[in-house]
This record gives structure tokens, sequence and C-alpha cells, in this order.
């Protein structure tokens, strides 16, 4: 038996807006009848670009109903620009949660709404254009992508719970791992361009490297009984020696291209290039 | 939390589990707190809940036509179950193919897709296919049959449908070839007569809550000089053919179950019938566009699985629950999983009308009343689903939205 909150039993019990708006301003069909649940979605929208009126039918379990419901409320006096903002997040925390299996049934709310939005624009969704990952429940990789971006997602269970991509015959997990991983790394790299200023001092280069060297490098290359110091920074040319074990390691020459300087350009610049000290 | 009370529900899910009979419990509460001791002990004390259990044992042995000293008591229908294969398949080490159905409860189902990660070895698992009433093609079955086959496993009668396999046959093609013969018989027990002296069945499993006994018993009949290999090992119980202390209330609540349920085999296919009956009929008379999932005739009397075209399983069920009906459905959403019931699937029912099944299941503890209460209320449930329903006017399209959403799940 699944926890529903008594918002989400509210609106699956006494759901507002049910219907078709005649000559309705813009329309969203997503799901079908195969995949157990699908929404239509209907908006009017006035002269100054606001929603008047919202109504839905849905074929769905009690989330999807109640999903379809909260959307209609939610978007009724919005401007499209502001209701084009509603993620799937907005319509399953209006609903105080969905548990997380039914997560997919919010998103499918959030993608008539985007279909609706489209319609009434005019304009193709690029969503439908993405490589079909699942077939089963014709899930495109531009839709998986966008889940694990906006929700944070880490294993094919949540792609699944949230875009219902991989809950049939399994085939795709693969490829969803893959998509993860590919999200994942943008992200991480994002992240760190983000944190590096376009232009750096010499002495802020060197408080970067010596960071990362004492964050990272240098714990690294102690569990196998080395060491580092940075002996000089002179330009782009990082100047370092190598201690310990790692004197007498015929690989040390690519440790310090393959993993110092690897470490180094991600996190501090680009263009540094590290050599060791020659005696 | 505040529980909802047997008294206010209309109770029709009994293929999931059933009410502990009164006089099964009352027969069983002495052996909690009373007689508490240990059948193995030496002393007195203990040694006569030896003699309760042996009692039992024969009421369990008569309600199947067994030998009393056929049967192993165990936890479950799903321990039975796993043990039965799995010693049928140690008894023949050499032989790597089993024969099952597409349409298995998953104690029996999953399991056989999993043994390689238990036994270390790859099995040939044939799934045989159902027909669109759940039926075996039984020359299909036979042909499937060859030298490498250690066992067949199929069920006696479907939770899902209730159809029922013709299990005397079955048992009979597969002695013929030498193939240990399994079924599971956990739904049919107690529900229809089952006669082993006459079939020549192997393993058969029986679990007791779904016969008016408690949950976490059960019971896998072992026909004599069938090779046998235990599945829990540990002490001497049950003739070392399964280790552990009994559940000896449990067991002996289980016997007078057995008891129970061949004093009332008539009434079950009598009285509950023509109710189970009047409820199919009156459903499907009172909402178009619904139909009966399971043949017709070779069912149990007890089972009946309905779909309603253009609407959801959960979100008929959570209707029904407002007016105190237990029921449940094949849907996807009432599983957690996204795609509906195997059992229907198998049977080639469509997506449209999978999504949209419900089982009700019945006992003798059922009334008329609780049948025009259900009859009341689930036509009007399922009318006001299909007025939320995209599919409802537009009807029978199949689909609607953007291209690529078409489900290709077989
Ligand atoms: C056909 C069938 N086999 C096996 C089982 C499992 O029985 P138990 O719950 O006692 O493990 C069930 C119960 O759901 C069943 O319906």
């Amino acid at each position: 038996m699944w926890e529903y909150t008594d918002k989400v039993k509210d609106h699956f019990l006494n759901p507002r807006n049910v219907g078709e708006i005649e000559n309705a301003s813009g329309v969203g069909e997503v799901g079908s009848l195969a995949c157990g649940d699908a929404l239509k979605l209907t908006i009017k929208v006035d002269d100054s670009e606001t929603i008047t009126d919202a109504k839905f039918k849905t074929f769905g379990c009690a989330s999807a109903i109640a999903s379809s419901s909260a959307l209609t409320e939610m978007i009724k006096g919005l401007k499209i620009d502001e209701a084009a903002k509603i993620t799937n997040e907005d319509i399953a925390e209006f609903l105080g949660g969905l548990p997380k299996e039914k997560m997919h049934c919010s998103v499918m709310g959030r993608e008539a709404l985007e279909a609706a939005i489209a319609s009434y624009r005019g304009v193709t969704l690029p969503m439908a254009l993405g490589e079909v990952v699942c077939e089963c429940f014709g899930v495109t990789d531009l839709e998986i992508r966008r889940a694990i971006q906006e929700s944070n997602l880490s294993t094919v269970e949540e792609v699944t719970n949230f875009t219902k991509a991989g809950g049939g015959c399994g085939k795709c997990h693969d490829r969803i791992q893959e998509i993860i991983q590919e999200v994942r790394k943008e992200a991480r790299t994002l992240a760190i361009v983000d944190k590096r200023p376009k232009r750096l001092t010499t002495i802020q280069k060197i408080k970067m490297i010596e960071e990362v060297i004492e964050r990272e490098i240098r714990p690294a290359l102690k569990k196998d009984g080395g060491d580092i110091e940075l002996i000089d920074v002179d330009g782009d040319y990082v100047i370092v020696s190598l201690r310990g074990a790692c004197v007498s390691c015929a690989a040390s020459q690519t440790t310090l291209k393959e993993y110092v300087e690897k470490i180094l350009r991600e996190q501090v610049i680009e263009t540094l290039i590290v050599e060791e000290e020659r005696a | 939390m505040t529980f909802v009370t047997n008294d206010k529900v209309v109770y029709m899910d009994n293929n999931a589990t059933t009410r502990v009979a009164p006089e099964v419990l009352e027969e069983m509460l002495p052996y909690f707190s009373e007689y508490y001791g240990n059948p193995s002990s030496m002393h007195t004390f203990g040694g006569q809940v030896g003699n309760k259990i042996r009692d039992a044992r024969e009421k369990i042995a008569a309600l199947i036509g067994a030998q009393p000293d056929e049967l192993v008591f165990t936890s479950c229908g799903t321990e039975s179950d796993s043990t039965a294969i799995l010693a049928a398949l140690q008894a023949f080490p050499e032989k790597r193919h089993i024969v099952t159905s597409r349409v298995e409860h998953p104690a029996v189902k999953n399991l056989c897709e999993r043994l390689a990660s238990l036994t270390g070895h790859k099995h040939r698992v044939t799934q045989l296919p159902v027909d669109r009433d759940g039926m075996l093609d039984l020359q299909q079955y036979e042909d499937s049959l060859d030298e490498d086959t250690a066992v067949v496993s199929v069920m006696w009668a479907n939770n899902e449908t209730g159809v029922l396999f013709p299990i005397a046959e079955m048992a009979a093609i597969a002695k013929s070839k030498g193939v240990l013969f399994h079924t599971d018989a956990v739904q049919a027990a107690g529900k229809i007569p089952i006669d082993l002296a006459k079939i020549p069945i192997d393993f058969l499993s029986i679990s007791g809550h779904k016969l008016h006994a408690a949950k976490g018993v059960g019971v896998l009949y072992v026909r004599k000089r069938t090779p046998f290999m235990p599945f829990l090992i540990g002490g001497h119980q049950e003739k070392g053919r399964r280790g552990g202390t009994e559940n000896v209330a449990s067991l002996i609540g289980l016997g007078k179950a057995c008891e129970l349920a061949a004093a009332h085999m008539q009434e079950e296919n009598t009285r509950v019938r023509a109710l189970r009956d009047t409820l199919e009929n009156g459903l499907l008379a009172r909402t178009p566009h619904s139909m009966l999932n399971g043949h017709k005739t070779e069912r149990l009397p007890n089972t009946t699985n309905v779909s309603f075209e253009y609407v959801e399983g959960e979100a008929i069920l959570l209707h029904l629950d407002r007016f105190g009906i237990c029921a449940s459905s094949g849907s996807a959403c009432t599983s957690g999983s996204l795609e509906p019931s195997h059992v229907l699937r198998a049977m080639g029912v469509p997506f449209t009308a999978a999504h949209g099944s419900i089982r009700l299941s019945l006992s003798i503890y059922n009334t008329s009343r609780e049948v025009d209460h259900v009859l009341e209320h689930l036509p009007p449930i399922i009318a006001n689903l299909r007025t939320l329903s995209p599919f409802w006017q537009t009807a029978h399209r199949g689909s609607v939205g953007r291209s690529g959403s078409q489900c290709g799940c077989k």
C-alpha cells in the first residue's frame, strides 16, 4: 500500500478542473494507454499571456490524477512565462510529496504543461527529438538527462522512478547508466570551471597549486609510500620534487604527467606544465 | 495509526490471504502459553505436543489424499516451492532442464529464473506459454520434456485468475517420461478436491494462510520414495527433512483448517461459486467495455478477475477502499513496477485492459449482501473514473500524445 499525503488523497478523490477546454489556446498530450498513464491538458490564455483556465483528463493511478489536478490549480492565473518555470518537483511539493516510485507522475504533469505551452506558441518540443533510449515507455535521452540534472539522480532505479525509462524489459539499463555518468561528468567539470577565475595572479596560482597538492596529491602519493614538494612556479611551469618511494619508482615520470599535471590542470589552470626539479 | 477492523470491511481478497477461522484460532491458543513445550523433548510436557502435531498431520494428509509421513512442515508456501524444486535438481544433478509456465507465482518464477546463482549451474528453463484463457497446450507441454528435464513445476490454480491447469494429466505425462513433478497447490488446496492417491505427483506445496490457518506455516508433500534433500539443514525435526523447531500452534491450527476445508468443500463449490458468478455477471452486465480474464469454467470457484478498459487499477482500488471493499489489481501501479501483471501479459490481455484489472476472491465468510454492496459501488466508480480518462470519449483510439510514447513492452 502506498503512503499518500492527505493532499494527494484529496486531489485524487476530488479532482479539480476535470475536462477539456473547447477552442483551447494550448493542448498538451503525453503518455499512452499502453504505458499505464496518460494526460491531456488544455489551457486558455488571454491577450496578456495569462493562463485564465486549465483543464485535464488523466488515465492513471492516484498520483497521476492528483498530480494533474494539482498542476491545473498551480498554473491558473499565472503568466505563460511563469508557468513554464514549474518543475515536477514543484508539483510534488504542492502535494506534500509523492512516493519516490511515483515521481514519474509529476514528471508527466510537467511534460504535459510544456507540450501545452509549446502548442500555444506553435513550436515543436525539443524533448521528442532526442534519441529514444527506453523503447518500452518511449523515453528520450534528453528527458533522462534533464531528470538527472534537475533532480540530481545517480542510479538507474532513480531514473526509472522519475521518467519510467528502464521500467519495462530492462534492456536499456546499460545505456541509462552511461547517460548518468556522462551527465555527472559534465556537471563535475562545470563545477570546477566555475570555481576557476579567468586570470590568476602568480600568488593566487601558487596558493591554489599548494592547496591542491596538500588536499589531493600528497595524500594519494603517501598511500604508496611517496611524497612531493613544490619547489617553484615559473609562469606556467610548476617545478616539483618527488620524494620517498617515488624517487626510485620507474613510473615516476608517468605519475608526474598522468596524475600530478592532470589534476593541477583540472583544478587550477589548463595550461600548467609540471616538471621535476633537476639536481 | 488506526486500524480498520474486519466488521467494517467487505473482504474479497482471499487469494492474498484469509481470515484465521475462529475454530482454528481456538485450537491454536493453548499452544502459546499453556502447552508451550518443545515436541522434541523427552518429558511428557513437551511430548504431548508431539502427539497433537501428529493429529494435525493426519488431518492435513486427509484433505489431499496423502499419507501423514509424506508431509514436511515448512514456514510458508514459498519455502515449500523452493524446497521441492531444489530437491528435484539435487536428485538429478546431471539434468539441467526445468519446465514451468509463464504464469507462475514469483515463488516459482523468480526461483527458476535465478537458479544459476543458487546452484552454480546454468539451467535451461522452459516457461510454457498460455492462451487467451490462461490455459496450457498439453501437446506443447509433452513435447517440451526431454532426457535432460529434471523437474516440472506448474501451479494447480493461478492466484490472479483462478485458472486451473490439468494437473492430473500433466503429472501422468511427466511420470511416463521419468520426470519429477511438482505443483504449487497453494491456491487450490482447500478450494477444490485433491486426491494424491490417484495422481502421480511427487511434490505439492500448500500455504496455511490461504485456507484460513495462520500466516507463516506451510506444507510440502513429498511422495514416498521420491528422492529428497532438505532445504533447511539443522536438527532432526521432520525426520531430518526440515530442520528447525516446529511452529507448533500454527501447525495445529492448519490441521484444524484442513478439517474445516474438507467439511466446507461442498459449500465452496456451490454457494461461494454462486456468489462469485452473481458478482461477475453483475459487473460485466453493468459496465460496458469490461471483460473476464481467465477461463470461464476451468477455474477456482472463488475467484474472478475482470478488466475495465480505459481506467487504471490502483485508482479503482483506492475508491473501493472508501467503501470498505478489499480487492486487488494486476495494474502496474499497485505493485510499484511499471508493467502490469506478468500473468495477464502472458495471456495476451491488451495493455488497455491489463492496467484496469481487478481481482475479487471470495471465501465462505462472504455473503450475498456483500456481493450486492460491491455491485452497487464498483460500476459507478468505473463510470466516474472514465469521465476523467482522456481515452474514454475519443474512445478506443488506444493512444494519444506525442509520437514515440507508445509502449513496446511485450
Ligand atoms: C500460487 C501461490 N504460490 C505461492 C504463494 C506463496 O505463499 P506464502 O505467502 O505462504 O509464501 C502464494 C501466495 O501468495 C501463491 O498464491
